[in-house]
């Protein structure tokens, strides 16, 4: 009884995976997975007999993340692979990202959602254009830890010095972003050093190895209970026998705490009334928090639809058309200047204008471009958009939930960037 | 402030039940999909919470090879019964029967692949612009690539090469006529997960999952349970065991693993100690390499 509970209670912690393409990001998830033993033998047998089958010696363990076809023909990782695993300490979501500069965006994808992220150097190479991409996209992303695993040690003779000098290298670099907490740990993700087990070749490393790392990190909420918001996404009217006269407000709390009795503001229309109940399918709460999703009912009959939200009369979010933000665009076709988009943030759809593009960002020297106003594929930089009607927004560093959008091109729908509200 | 804190089960639930609510609001024909097997029961359950008080705002869907359990069907006609809610089913021999499927022959023959033409019919027949299945991330490794909004062109077909960016929790169901989407709510559960959550919210469950006498045979390190649909080889014969299912298809694919567990406790014990994977008893699984890439390519799921 007292494992179950345990399994209930334990902490989540979920990382990423970021680095310059081959510089061993699969290699490492699939050795964490092998030596912590969370490998099944049914796919222990497909990895050595397709290892086999592809002539390489030993098992490549970055096929176990590797899973696409094409992906196992290059080589190379396209697509974020998703791992699940458990230690008796933590569970751990796993997103495995391509370091390859072509598929930017889904590095994006994988790690918009994590708490830390293992960012890998070839100790061979040391910090390249496309480590200093990704330790600054991680760092607009506010992901709050970064772990930067200096691997391929095996290749350099385990050598103190050349772990030292890529350490001294990538702080000077990492100064001028906004990450709160980097480690270092020296590894060789192909050998198994200071992954799960201390290695035996760097004697002069005292730091912990990457499994003690992860299981032991302070992860504290990355909600904000502070501030409540809550965007409609839906209605509940079921007028049905036995609730004839229902009225739902179904979404997620995005921020803050709210409870039945309290005053609230209906966005955009400014009306004000009182929280009738909180429901759930298994009945009603006394309090509901970020990220719980609910359906509220109101005291007072008013029109709400999804995209409207609730906040406290005292702590409203922005309530504003012109917005700030930096963006990274995803797509092929790059960013029009004055180009018209829709915009996704929170439950609401509006549409947008790109009014200016404000400077675009080195991401070498990490200094802004203000004379270059073209965004491309993988670039960064910082745009106002005019959106067609106000959104309740915060700025991302406040609140990830109300502070992030996405621009979808209306011709081919595809979401061509993901922006943070300043 | 740290007594603000969901525990991770209650965090994938509301992460589900959010992207339920999402699929409601962004199409407008949405359809669940409906085995009768474990993800399936525990998705229809979210849907249920996702709505309540008001009734789950799109039909089931199953698709029926003919070849299922029985066991699967009573609870599944037990389930839509009790709760009120509407199913659809469709039979992969009305295609067959049409010419649109072919019965696959020989000594390994199974309908499972042929379960993705009726599912295609099915939405095309329906104008579902969406449909919402139980397959999570960890069963299987071109499941580990799936978003929870998968984006399929008008034949229904996966582009994993190509697959839109899904940040944060921003969902883009925006699609052109014709185009659909395959949403997957539990994507990031496990099988513990799912263990632990129908534990923690009492959900009954086909008596298959728990151990009970079968005759079975074993056909390339699979189990499989006797039904009229399997053909003996000489070599073979069907011996009794005491089995229970991880996960339930097809009959002819399933495979059932040896096991005494009869309570949910016993379940998760097993789970927690087992060596195989979920699917490691799925023939369909192992016909080649990148069996499930190539069946979800072509519009499975
Ligand atoms: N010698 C040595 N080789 C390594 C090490 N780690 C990875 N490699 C090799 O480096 C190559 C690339 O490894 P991957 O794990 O596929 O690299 P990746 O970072 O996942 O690459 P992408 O996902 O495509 O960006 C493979 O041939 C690995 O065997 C290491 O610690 N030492
Ligand atoms: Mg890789």
């Amino acid at each position: 009884m007292s494992e179950k509970k345990g399994y209930l209670d334990m902490e989540l912690l979920r990382f990423t995976t970021a680095g310059s393409v081959d510089d061993g990001k699969s290699t490492l998830i699939g050795r964490l997975l092998y030596d912590s033993k969370a490998i099944f033998e049914d796919q222990m047998e497909l990895l050595e007999e397709t290892s086999k089958q592809r002539g390489e010696e030993g098992v490549n363990l970055a096929l176990l993340t590797d899973g696409l076809r094409s992906e196992r023909e290059q080589g190379i990782t396209i697509d974020v692979a998703y791992r699940y695993f458990a230690t008796p300490k933590r569970k751990f979501i796993i997103a495995d990202t391509p370091g390859h500069i072509q598929y930017t965006r889904n590095m994006v994808t994988g790690a918009s959602t994590a708490n830390l992220a293992l960012l890998l150097v070839d100790a061979r190479h040391g910090i390249i254009e496309q480590t200093k991409r990704h330790a600054f996209i991680a760092s607009l992303l506010q992901i709050p830890h970064i772990a930067v695993c200096i691997n391929k040690m095996d290749l350099v003779d385990y050598n103190q010095e050349e772990f030292d000098k890529i350490k001294s290298d990538f702080e000077s670099f990492s100064s001028k972003l906004e990450i709160k907490d980097i480690h270092f740990i020296p590894i060789s993700a192909l050998n198994g050093d200071n992954v799960v087990d201390r290695s035996k070749n760097m004697d002069w490393y005292e730091g912990s190895t990457l499994m003690h790392l992860l299981e032991n990190i302070h992860i504290g909420s990355d909600q904000n209970h502070v501030d409540c918001r809550f965007p409609i996404q839906f209605v509940v009217r079921p007028q049905s026998k036995e609730y004839p006269d229902y009225r739902g407000y179904a979404g997620r709390i995005e921020g803050g705490v709210f409870k039945p009795g309290d005053n609230v503001t209906v966005l955009p229309s400014g009306f004000t009334s009182k929280i009738k109940s909180i429901d759930t399918f298994d009945g009603m709460v006394e309090e509901a928090f970020s990220p719980m999703s609910v359906c509220m009912t109101l005291v007072d009959n008013i029109d709400i639809s999804r995209g409207d939200m609730l906040v406290r009369e005292n702590n409203k979010p922005k309530v504003e058309q012109d917005i700030d933000v930096m963006i990274c665009w995803m797509n092929e076709k790059k960013m029009i200047p004055k180009g018209k988009y829709t915009i996704r943030h929170t439950s609401q759809t509006a549409r947008c204008i790109v009014k200016e593009i404000k400077y675009k960002m080195d991401i070498n020297t990490l200094h802004r471009m203000e004379d270059e106003k073209e965004i491309g594929l993988n670039d960064i930089g910082r745009i106002t958009i005019r959106t067609t009607k106000p959104l309740f927004f915060d700025s991302y560093r406040r609140n990830r939930n109300t502070g992030s959008i996405i621009l979808v091109d209306e011709a081919t729908n595809e979401t061509v960037a993901a922006g943070m509200v300043i | 402030m740290s007594s603000y804190n969901l525990t991770h089960l209650m965090e994938l639930e509301s992460e589900a039940i959010f992207i339920l609510r999402e699929v409601a609001a962004q199409f407008e024909k949405p359809v669940m999909l409906f085995s009768g097997g474990k993800d399936s029961i525990i998705m229809f359950h979210l849907a249920r919470k996702a709505f309540h008080p008001g009734k789950v705002p799109f039909p089931l869907m199953h698709v029926d090879t003919g070849h299922n359990f029985p066991e699967t069907i009573e609870f599944r006609d037990r389930l839509i019964k009790e709760t009120g809610e509407t199913l659809i089913v469709k039979y992969v021999q009305d295609s067959i029967d049409k010419g649109t499927a072919v019965e696959e022959i020989g000594i390994n023959a199974s309908r499972n692949g042929l379960q993705t033409v009726t599912l295609l019919e099915g939405l095309e027949q329906g104008k579902y612009d969406c449909a919402l299945g139980g397959a999570r991330r960890d069963e299987e490794k071109a499941r580990a690539k799936e978003r929870f909004f998968s984006h399929r062109d008008e034949f229904g077909q996966w582009d994993p090469k190509n697959q839109r960016p899904e940040i944060w929790n921003l969902f883009n169901g925006k699609k052109k006529m014709g185009e659909h989407f395959r949403i997957f709510p539990i994507s990031n559960w496990t099988e513990m997960d799912v263990w632990q959550y129908i534990l923690h919210e009492k959900l009954e469950l086909p008596s298959l999952y728990f151990s009970h006498k079968r005759d079975v045979v074993i056909r390339s390190g699979v189990l499989l349970g006797k039904c009229n649909y399997i053909q003996l080889k000489d070599s073979e014969q069907w011996v009794e065991k005491n089995v229970r299912c991880r996960t339930i298809g097809d009959m002819t694919c399933t495979g059932v693993t040896e096991s005494n567990a009869v309570t949910l406790e016993e379940i998760i014990e097993e789970v927690a100690t087992t060596k195989v994977t979920e699917r490691g008893g799925r023939a369909d699984d192992k016909r080649s390499e990148a069996a499930m890439e190539d069946r979800k390519k072509e519009g499975y799921f």
